[in-house]
This record gives structure tokens, C-alpha cells and sequence, in this order.
């Protein structure tokens, strides 16, 4: 017992010095490019390894400290070459990598094919127990290094192979075009040896590719960055670091932003939405980005299985005002959907505006004829499921449930069910408990349409958490994603996203702006797509 | 002395496993924490059973504390999700709450008790009566309420303090969220030594001091004080346990690091290492305090002598 | 020297529930000094207590100030329509965050709620929650203590240990781990909570005071007569040792119902369409800078029905006590 304490405060007293130093140099330098500007950051749920990270605030700091074969352009979201300097496909099914030359990690170590076959091995392997792992499923040979059950047979994938100090080749298991697009993903950056050798090490102070450098890092409250001198990209950063600062509530770093204790804050809280006008002026962002609420419904519960049913979904959704709750709630940050993809994805990408027609528009009288027409409600009413841990779900889902009430003329028809914890949330999702609607966000993972389809409506989809099942549509995705012309490739998913809106499989609520406000030190700050912040083209003075 | 000190020890065994194993349960009726792991999305069934292996979560309920308190034992309270160990977690987050928990305790001692040997001293007063009605004000407003109009006002309207903590979380920084922290702690003090004062004050002893002609100064503080504290002692003693893991709304508001923030942490991701340790900790933070509380008695009234 | 160590802890029962428990060391201490019987039988010291202090009360300002305030909030819980006509379900967005105007004396909350008509209705809920787990700890801590105490030996270790083990949990940090997994949308669970953890500091003051009152001579003259257990318990023992509890209770529950709130506020509290002053509260915390009407009234009604039991809870401590007389 006494030796845990004695080496607990060891730990202590070493923390804190990493954190003193990292801080004393902040706001030092009065030059530009040597600025260091300090941003809210949210404590990541998992360790800092590429294929282990599926959330926004580690995507922050793999998104600074790693390039990738490919990058999503911060304003257009288009997959460019990073890394790569080409890669080849005849077939749509086996693909030629070759990596650019003179690139580096910060250690010095050069990026080769090994460093990207490595890391994609890593991934992969069910040893390793990475979150991300599925991302490489489409990649032959995943069966035997992660098979769904039992001891995995094989150690790297098949279907990755070395063939030169800077290329690799790559054999899918199925045709897929727009494989080259995903790989912008973080799950894909490449990874030095040190990972390997000393990975306790590196998961404490981890080393990439990209502009920025981590100098210190305290777990849980601090990560200080700062920029990579001799970065060999064109992307390279125009500030002198970024130190990174923990909030458990964003209401708390709103208010540090206003008293000029922080100088970018990019989740502001829906209830300052309001005020942002008054405390920052022009010092606010409000751009789309590639996140999408609905509404899922439990296919698996007979009630909700019904062709009836399917109108009583249609009416539901007439009954929300999205117009005046995204006004109200969001002031203009969310936009109401009409189709279930995104803007950020644009008309060539897939995005269709008013494909979901009047059933996105807000009828009451409508909305209330479809329900009695469906059976009306199952059991005469429906719960909202929502975890109530982060983020303003309660807000809107209270708005929600006040409009379908007010349209439907009955106060007790909706009612908001909370849920504690998003792990309990995912829980009762994955038991199947649910027994009527529940909210599902959905952040894309690369700007294509079949992100938006197929991992939440195919068929057994990882993300498909109503557990809908439509053959029509799973036919039109697996077409989609053979056709080797982009184009076609779209209009086959727009197809089967009209299978959706036939069915009304998901409720689309509106498409999630990102936002950000920053102090008067700050310019250029732009949010990408994925509504992270660019900070390497972040000017401070 | 040394065996009642011995004795308690002893006692202090079955409470320590007993409120350890309670803490487990709770922490598991909270149900499976892998699935919130995979963010919106169900993990694939290979990787979350590799996870439960992991985090020894495949095992029955029973087993798993066992073990985890084998290792408790040994210095290990396991590691976090996000890979960190349980220890390294205590190393920073213990330091800034106890530094907090001071602060608290400082202001209930310096405040409470003047305020509550003023108010003792004269007892049906405009003083006495101002203090009481702003003592049951502070008590009956809840303590996110004070600590978000706080922030508001002092950080951000007056600018006058900064509205959170900075990760190093130095003393000065931490002054009004201890203020917050203690307040209702505070309140109670000054009622209770309010109480104990004017009971004391009619008691015998302190007329035969005053019948001594012994200066009022060395009566109200040698005699009145000292015999009035035991109460008060009782209460802050208990308290310390109670104020370092209460702090979950304070540390939550100011954006404090500490063990109130972990414990947090740990509950929304459902890691039952991480609070499981934690709480371990604070449990016997308290049972410890509540010995030193019982001790302290014999030193303030030397009638009292433990056998 | 026995009873002396038993006080220590009877004390720190304050600190559990955000502490109103100071008072259980001065009454433990009042009754434990309390003259013996003298002349009066057994069964007229309780009737003579209760009508003193009854006498004192009606008296005292402060009781019936506190009092009135209760006998309002019972009367608008039971028939909270009585005073407002609208419903507290009905809202209407376009509305939200709108100050006072005809009709809406309190304004509107962020969902377009009216905040007169919700805080009217949250009394309901909020007084239900302070009172029925008032009862539940109430009762569960003081037949365990009553049990603990009278019997002594082994029963009151295994007993006191059982207490301290619950007693070591912190109370926020339970509500948050078992109430995060409860679904059901009723006051039933966070009542339930509050038993569970709140019953050790009425065990403790309870357990002192039937030590206290168990050694009184007529308790002994009782057992040489040939009494029962039960019966020196129940008539003996317990109108002697009720009052220090009760006087504790009316306290706690003031804090209670502040915790509930606390409770809403890290999302675990009661659930809609429950109406309570701590889901107001918590949902309007958020906007207090643009609207703080929404905040202050819930808030405001909350701390005076606090107040007023506290201040209930006070007066009949003071009216107990019979050195202050």
C-alpha cells in the first residue's frame, strides 16, 4: 500500500514539471510562425494509436501529428494525394501503391511502404484489439488475422504486399472504386518503428508524420504540440504549437474563452449560441460539416416492423419542426435535412436536397391523419432514447418531443427517455432494447456517400443500429460500389438512398454545422468537414 | 490508547472490504462497458470479447474482485481504457484535490468558527440573526447554482478571477471553487459552533474563570473555544472524506482535474477500475480521518481517555 | 467512557448528505444530561415532553412561518391546479426564453415552457421526493439503530460496520453510478437511492440516543419487572429516543430535495415528463445569462421550501431540548 502512494506522487511531482514546462513557454514568442495558441480539447476515450482512435478529440491530435496517403481537402473535403504519389487500380479490386519520396517521421525515420504495411497489420489484428480494426475488412485475408470468433490464423493480411522500398500493393476481397478515398482516414496513417519497438513509449509521447510535434503530454488534462520544423509537406504550420487543454464541460471553456484564458474554442455550447454574436462579433464559425442526426427506429420490435408502420415513421416526421427548432434550440448551426446524406458531400458527391420531399417538411394536420391511417402510435405513444451524457441531446430531443405533442394535440404522446452514459446508451442499442425511436448521429469517416449508406442501412451494418433490412437497397449498394464510374456509382446510391426515404428507415433531422470561436490573438481558423479545427493554418499574433 | 488505536484498526477491516465490494457491485450493475468503446457503432463481436479478456471483464463478478483486490494489494489498481494506469491517474489528480480540499477546510475553520464564536457570543442579536438567515440561505441554494453564478459573475462579468483552473491548478487559482466546495460545509460550522458556544458559555467552568478574573480574551479562547470545538472537530473531520469526493459539481463547473473529475470520467465510460480505485482510496481516506477525528476527542477534553 | 466513544460517530453522521447533522451531537448530548425521572412515571414523561415543546412551538415565530410555508406547498402539491390553469407539458418553442407577460407572470424556460405553471407543479414532485425518502430513512435507520443499540454485542458490531459501509460511499458519486442505469421514469428510484444511502446517519443518531435512554433507571426498573424486549423498546425506550431523530429528519429532508436537484444536474436525476424543480433547474442552468427568470424561480422555490423545513427542523430541536427552556 505504502509503496502506491510513494510512487504515485512520484508520477505527481513528474506530471506536473512536463506540465509547468510544457506551459512556460505559451505566449512567449511574439512572432508569428512562433505563437502558441492554446484550444479546448476533450479527453480521448482510448489510446492514441491510429487504428484505435473512432472519436472527435483524438481525431484532433492523429489529424496535427499524422499524414496520411491521402487528405481531405480542409474547405472542399475532396480526397487528395498526401503520401501518395500514385495509386494505380485496372480492376477496382487490386490496387498499386507508391509513396512519395522524402518523407520522414519527426524521429527521423523515412515513411516506406513497410511503415503503411505495418501499420495496417496492426490495425487489423485482433491481438492488437483495435477499435478500428473493421477498416481494413474489405482487405483480403482479414478473415485470418480477425476472425469473428476463435484464435486468428495468420498474423498480416494476404492481401497486402511489399513490392519496393516505396510501393505496395493492395487486393481486396470485393470490388470497391472508391477505395483509394477512404484513405484519408486516420485508421490508415503509417507508423514508425518506434511504435513497434517501444510502444509503451510512444502511446505516452506519440510520434507521426504531420507538421505538428507532441512535446509533452499529460493524460486528462494537457497535450502540448508544437510545430515540426523540418516537416517535409506543403501543409506546414504557420503557428509555433498548439497546447491542447482538457474541459469536461464546453460551457466551462466557452467561459475561458470570454475571460481570454483560451484562444479557440470549436463546440460551443448550444445555450451561448445565442450570445455569440454580442461577445465575439466576427470571431465565430459556422460551417457545414459531414454529420447528420436521425432518428432510428427498433426494426426488431414487431410494432415498428409493419408495413402501417411505415406511415405512423412518415408522420412522425411531419410532425417535427426542424425549421423552428434548429432556429430556437441550435440558432442556426444545424440546418434542417431533406435527404439522409450531407451538404459537405455536394451535388456531384451525392448530396441531394428535398429528396426526402414532404415527409422532412413540417405538416401537423398531415402528420396526425398518416399516424391515425398507421394505427396510430404503438402502445399510443413513443419514447425518444438518448444518452443524456454529452452534447444538447436533451435540448432538441425535448424540443422534438414538445412538437410531435403540440401536432398531434396529446401531452403525454412523446416523451424524452435519457440515458446516463453513452456506454449504456450503446448497450441497451446492441441487446436490442430499444422499443421505440432513439438518436443517431452519424460523423462521417471519409466524404463519400456510401458512408453515409451503407454502414447504417445495409444489411448486418456495423452501424445499422435499428437492425433494418431492405434487399432492394443492399442490392443497389453492392452495385454502387462495383461500378467503377463515379458518377454511376452515385446515382446508384441515391437510388438506394430513395429506398430509404420509401421506407422511412431513419428519421433525418438536420445536418450538424461545426462552430468555433476564438480570441482576437487568432486568424484563419477554418473548420474541415469533418468539423475539426485546421490548425496548422492557424495565424496567431 | 494503543489498543483502542489497535482496535479500531481492526475494525476498520470488514468496513474497508465491505464499502470496496459494494462499490464493485454498483460499478457492474452498471452493465457492460465495451459497447460505448466503439463510438456509434457495435463492436465487432472478436474485438470486444478480446476487450473483455482484457480488462478481466469475462470473468463472474466475485472472481473479478478478488482479483482486483489481490492487486490492490500489491500496489496495481489496473488501468484505465484509455490505457493509462489507475495509479498514474491518482498521482495527478490526488494532489490538486487535496490542495482544494485545504482550501475548503481552511475556509471552514477561519470563517466558520469566527463567524460562529461572533454569533455564539451574541446570541439574539441583529449579528447573530443576519449570520443565521445567510447561513440557511447558503444551505438551502444548491451548490451548481452558487458555483455557475460565481463563475459568471467573478470571472467573466467583473473579470475578477480566472472562470477555471489551469491544469497545474495552483492554490490561488483555486480559492473560489474551495469557497464553493466549503460553503454548505461552511454554513454548518458556524451553526454549530454557535450552538456549542452558547451552550458553553453557561456552563461552570467558564463562570469560575470569569469569577478568577481571569482577561475575557483568554476566556473565550482557552476555555469557552477549546471545549466548544469537539463538535466542530467531529464535522470537519468527517468532512474531508465527504469534501474530496463531493467534489464532483465543483471540479465538474471550474474544470478542475481532479479526483471528483476522474471519478466522473470514470462512471460516464463506466471504467470500474478507475473509480473502483478511486473510491478504494477515499474510503480510506475516511476511515482514517474518522480515527484521527476520534483521537483528537482525548487531546480536546482530556476527561475522555480511550481504554 | 463507553458512550463516549459512540458520540464521535453519531456526529459525523452530518457529513453524508451535504451535513445538517451537526444537531445530533448537542440532542445525543441534551438528553444524555437530562435530569432522571424523579417522580414522574414512565409513561407520562413522553406526553409531558411533547406538550411542553408543542406549548413552545406555538409560540415561536419561526414555526409557524416555516410551517405555513409547508401546509402552502403540501396544498399546492396535492391541488397544484388550484392556482394556475395551464399545463406544465404544454410548450411551445417559439415562445422560448421569453421574459414576464400577461398570463405568464414567471416568463418562459429555453423550450417554451411556461416557468409559473412548471414551478407550481414541480412542488409535487420535489416535496414527494424529500418526504417519502425522509420516511424510508427514517424508518429503515431507526429500527437498525434502535436494533443496534438495544441489544449491543455482536448484533451492534455487525450492525455498526454494515452502517460505516454504507455510510463511506460518497453520495454523489452512488447516485450517479446506480441511477444512470435506471429507466423508469418515476420518483421511485431516486427515493429509493436516497434510503439506501441516507439511513446510516439516522442509524447512528438513533443507536446513541437508545444507548442514552436504555440505561435511564425506569428502563431498568422496567427489565426488573420482567418487561419484554419489545415492549421496553417500544414503550420505554423509543418515545425517549424519537426526538433527536425526528429532529435530524426534518433537516435531512431540506437537503434531500437539494440533492435531487444536484442529481438532475449530472443527468441522472428524475426523468420526463416528471416535473420537478431539479430538472428545471438543471435544464436552465445553461442559460443563465440569457434567461435567467428560468433559472431563479425554480431555484428560488426550491430554497425556500428547503428553508422552511430547515428552519422547521430547527425550531422543534430548540423546542425539544429542554435547557434552553
Amino acid at each position: 500500500m505504502r509503496i502506491t502512494t510513494h510512487a504515485g506522487w512520484a508520477v505527481c511531482a513528474m506530471a506536473l514539471a512536463l506540465a509547468t514546462a510544457g506551459c512556460g513557454g505559451g505566449g512567449g514568442g511574439s512572432g508569428d510562425s512562433q505563437a502558441v495558441l492554446s484550444a479546448s480539447w476533450g479527453d480521448p476515450q482510448n489510446p492514441l494509436e491510429p487504428s484505435n482512435t473512432n472519436e472527435v478529440q483524438g481525431g484532433k491530435v492523429l489529424d496535427m501529428i499524422f499524414r496520411g496517403l491521402k487528405r481531405y481537402d480542409p474547405e472542399t473535403g475532396e480526397a487528395e494525394d498526401m503520401l501518395a504519389e500514385k495509386i494505380e487500380t485496372s480492376d477496382s479490386q487490386n490496387f498499386t501503391v507508391t509513396v512519395k519520396d522524402g518523407w520522414t517521421f519527426s524521429n527521423g525515420e523515412k515513411v516506406t511502404a513497410q511503415s503503411f504495411v505495418d501499420a495496417w497489420n496492426y490495425g487489423a489484428s485482433l491481438r492488437n484489439n483495435q477499435r478500428n480494426a473493421y477498416f481494413f475488412g474489405y482487405i483480403e485475408g482479414y478473415d485470418q488475422v480477425h476472425p469473428e470468433e476463435g484464435e486468428q490464423t495468420a498474423d498480416t493480411l494476404s492481401g497486402l504486399k511489399v513490392t519496393g522500398e516505396r510501393t505496395f500493393t493492395v487486393k481486396l476481397t470485393q470490388k470497391f472504386s472508391t477505395f483509394p478515398d477512404t484513405l484519408g482516414y486516420a485508421a490508415f496513417a503509417p507508423l514508425p518503428r518506434a511504435f513497434f519497438d517501444d510502444h509503451d513509449a510512444w502511446v505516452k509521447k506519440p510520434v507521426g508524420n504531420g507538421p505538428y510535434l507532441v512535446e509533452s503530454y499529460t493524460r486528462g488534462s494537457q497535450m502540448s504540440l508544437r510545430t515540426w520544423d523540418d516537416y517535409p509537406g506543403d501543409d506546414k504550420a504557420q503557428n509555433g504549437g498548439v497546447d491542447l487543454k482538457v474541459y469536461t464541460d464546453n460551457n466551462t471553456a466557452y467561459t475561458d474563452l470570454l475571460a481570454g484564458n483560451l484562444d479557440l474554442v470549436d463546440d460551443v455550447p448550444a445555450a451561448q449560441l445565442k450570445n455569440v454574436k454580442n461577445d465575439l462579433g466576427d470571431r465565430y464559425l459556422n460551417t457545414p460539416a459531414g454529420i447528420i442526426q436521425t432518428l432510428a427506429f427498433p426494426f426488431y420490435d414487431e410494432a415498428w416492423n409493419t408495413e402501417d408502420a411505415t406511415k405512423v415513421r412518415q408522420g412522425l416526421s411531419m410532425a417535427i419542426d426542424r425549421a423552428q427548432i434548429t432556429d430556437t434550440i441550435f440558432q442556426k448551426t444545424r440546418t434542417p435535412a431533406t435527404d439522409w446524406t450531407s451538404p459537405v458531400l455536394g451535388e456531384d458527391g451525392g448530396f441531394q436536397d428535398g429528396l426526402c420531399g414532404e415527409f422532412c417538411e413540417f405538416k401537423p394536420d398531415e402528420a396526425k391523419k398518416l399516424i391515425e391511417e398507421g394505427g396510430g402510435l404503438p402502445g399510443g405513444k413513443v419514447t425518444i432514447t438518448f444518452n443524456a451524457d454529452t452534447g444538447s441531446h436533451r435540448e432538441w430531443v425535448n424540443a422534438v418531443c414538445n412538437s410531435i405533442n403540440n401536432a398531434l394535440d396529446n401531452e403525454r404522446a412523446c416523451t424524452a427517455n435519457p440515458v446516463g452514459t453513452f456506454a449504456d446508451f450503446r448497450n441497451q442499442i446492441t441487446d436490442r432494447k430499444m422499443t421505440g425511436p432513439f438518436r443517431a448521429g452519424w460523423q462521417m469517416d471519409y466524404p463519400l456517400i456510401q458512408n453515409f449508406l451503407q454502414p447504417l442501412y445495409y444489411t448486418n451494418a456495423s452501424s445499422n443500429d435499428g437492425k433494418w433490412s431492405n434487399k432492394q437497397f443492399d442490392d443497389l449498394v453492392n452495385r454502387a460500389n462495383q461500378e467503377t464510374d463515379t458518377a454511376k456509382a452515385v446515382g446508384l446510391f441515391q437510388q438506394a438512398e430513395e429506398v430509404v426515404r420509401d421506407n422511412m428507415a431513419a428519421i433525418p433531422l438536420w445536418y450538424q454545422n461545426g462552430s468555433a470561436g476564438w480570441s482576437e490573438r487568432l486568424s484563419s481558423v477554418k473548420l474541415n468537414p469533418f468539423s475539426v479545427p485546421v490548425y496548422n493554418e492557424i495565424k496567431v499574433s | 490508547m494503543g489498543r483502542y488505536v489497535v482496535r479500531r484498526l481492526l475494525q476498520m477491516i470488514p468496513v474497508f472490504i465491505g464499502a470496496t465490494l459494494l462499490i464493485f457491485l454498483m460499478v457492474n450493475v452498471m452493465g457492460d462497458p465495451i459497447a460505448g468503446l466503439c463510438g456509434e457503432r457495435q463492436c465487432d463481436p472478436a474485438t470486444a470479447a478480446r476487450l473483455e479478456q482484457e480488462f478481466g471483464l469475462d470473468k463472474p463478478v466475485w472472481q473479478q474482485y478478488v482479483t482486483y483486490m489481490g492487486n490492490v494489494f500489491t500496489g496495481d489498481f489496473g488501468t484505465a481504457f484509455n490505457g493509462q494506469e489507475v495509479t498514474e491517474l491518482m498521482g495527478t489528480a490526488f494532489p490538486v484535490t487535496i490542495r482544494l480540499t485545504l482550501i475548503a477546510i481552511v475556509f471552514e475553520i477561519v470563517i466558520g468558527v469566527t463567524l460562529g464564536v461572533v454569533t455564539g457570543l451574541r446570541r439574539g442579536r441583529p449579528v447573530d440573526t443576519g449570520v443565521l438567515l445567510l447561513t440557511l440561505v447558503v444551505i438551502s441554494v444548491p451548490t451548481f447554482v452558487t458555483g455557475l453564478l460565481l463563475q459568471l459573475l467573478l470571472g467573466v462579468k467583473w473579470g475578477w478571477i480566472r472562470p477555471s483552473v489551469s491544469s497545474e491548478a495552483p492554490f490561488d487559482e483555486l480559492i473560489l471553487p474551495g469557497l464553493v466546495l466549503a460553503s454548505v460545509s461552511l454554513a454548518y460550522v458556524t451553526r454549530l459552533t454557535r450552538t456549542s458556544i452558547a451552550e458553553n458559555r453557561r456552563s461552570d467552568y467558564v463562570r469560575t474563570a470569569v469569577a478568577k478574573g481571569l482577561p475575557r480574551r483568554r476566556v473565550v479562547v482557552r476555555h469557552l473555544l477549546r471545549n466548544s470545538l469537539i463538535p466542530v472537530v467531529t464535522f470537519i473531520g468527517a468532512d474531508i472524506g465527504f469534501l474530496m469526493g463531493g467534489a464532483i459539481v465543483t471540479e465538474r463547473i471550474f474544470n478542475i482535474h481532479g479526483v471528483g473529475y476522474q471519478l466522473y470520467q470514470g462512471i460516464l465510460r463506466q471504467n470500474t477500475q478507475t473509480v473502483v480505485g478511486f473510491v478504494t482510496v477515499l474510503v480510506l481516506v475516511f476511515l482514517v480521518a474518522n480515527l484521527v477525528v476520534d483521537l483528537l476527542y482525548a487531546v480536546l477534553d482530556p476527561r475522555i481517555r480511550y481504554v | 467512557m463507553s458512550d463516549r466513544h459512540d458520540e464521535p460517530q453519531a456526529a459525523i453522521a452530518g457529513t453524508s448528505m451535504g451535513g445538517a447533522m451537526d444537531l445530533g451531537v448537542d440532542e445525543a448530548e441534551s438528553l444524555e444530561k437530562r435530569p432522571g425521572p424523579d417522580g414522574a412515571g414512565p409513561e407520562e414523561r413522553p406526553r409531558s415532553l411533547w406538550s411542553d415543546a408543542w406549548r413552545d412551538l406555538r409560540r415561536n415565530p419561526v414555526f409557524i412561518v416555516s410551517a405555513l410555508v409547508i401546509l402552502f406547498l403540501v396544498f399546492i402539491s396535492l391541488w397544484p391546479s388550484a392556482i394556475t390553469s395551464g399545463s406544465p407539458l404544454k410548450c411551445d418553442l417559439s415562445k422560448a426564453q421569453e421574459g414576464s407577460q400577461p398570463g405568464h407572470p414567471f416568463g418562459f424556460d429555453g423550450q417554451g415552457c411556461d416557468v409559473y405553471t412548471r414551478t407550481v407543479y414541480g412542488a409535487r414532485t420535489s416535496v414527494a421526493v424529500g418526504v417519502l425518502a425522509t420516511l424510508g430513512v427514517a424508518v429503515l435507520g431507526s429500527v437498525l439503530g434502535a436494533l443496534a443499540g438495544f441489544f449491543g454485542g455482536a448484533s451492534d458490531a455487525i450492525l455498526s460496520r454494515i452502517t460505516d459501509v454504507f455510510f463511506a460511499i460518497p453520495v454523489v458519486l452512488g447516485g450517479l453510478v446506480l441511477l444512470s442505469v435506471i429507466t423508469s421514469n418515476t420518483v421511485w428510484p431516486v427515493i429509493g437511492f436516497i434510503v439506501l444511502l441516507g439511513w446510516p446517519q439516522i442509524s447512528r443518531i438513533a443507536r446513541g440516543a437508545v444507548i442514552t435512554a436504555k440505561q435511564n433507571d425506569y428502563v431498568q426498573a422496567a427489565r426488573a419487572l420482567g418487561a419484554s424486549n419489545s415492549r421496553l423498546l417500544l414503550r420505554h425506550i423509543a418515545p425517549n429516543a424519537i426526538a433527536p431523530v425526528i429532529v435530524v429528519a426534518t433537516i435531512a429532508l431540506g437537503t434531500y430535495i437539494a440533492l435531487e436537484a444536484t442529481l438532475s444536474y449530472l443527468g441522472v436525476g428524475l426523468k420526463p415528463p416528471s416535473v420537478s424543480w431539479g430538472i428545471d433547474i438543471s435544464s436552465a442552468s445553461p442559460y443563465i445569462r440569457n434567461a435567467p427568470h428560468a433559472l431563479l424561480w425554480p431555484s428560488g422555490a426550491l430554497a425556500i421550501t428547503v428553508l422552511a423545513f430547515i428552519m422547521l427542523g430547527d425550531a422543534v430541536r430548540d423546542a425539544l431540548d429542554p435547557k434552553l427552556r
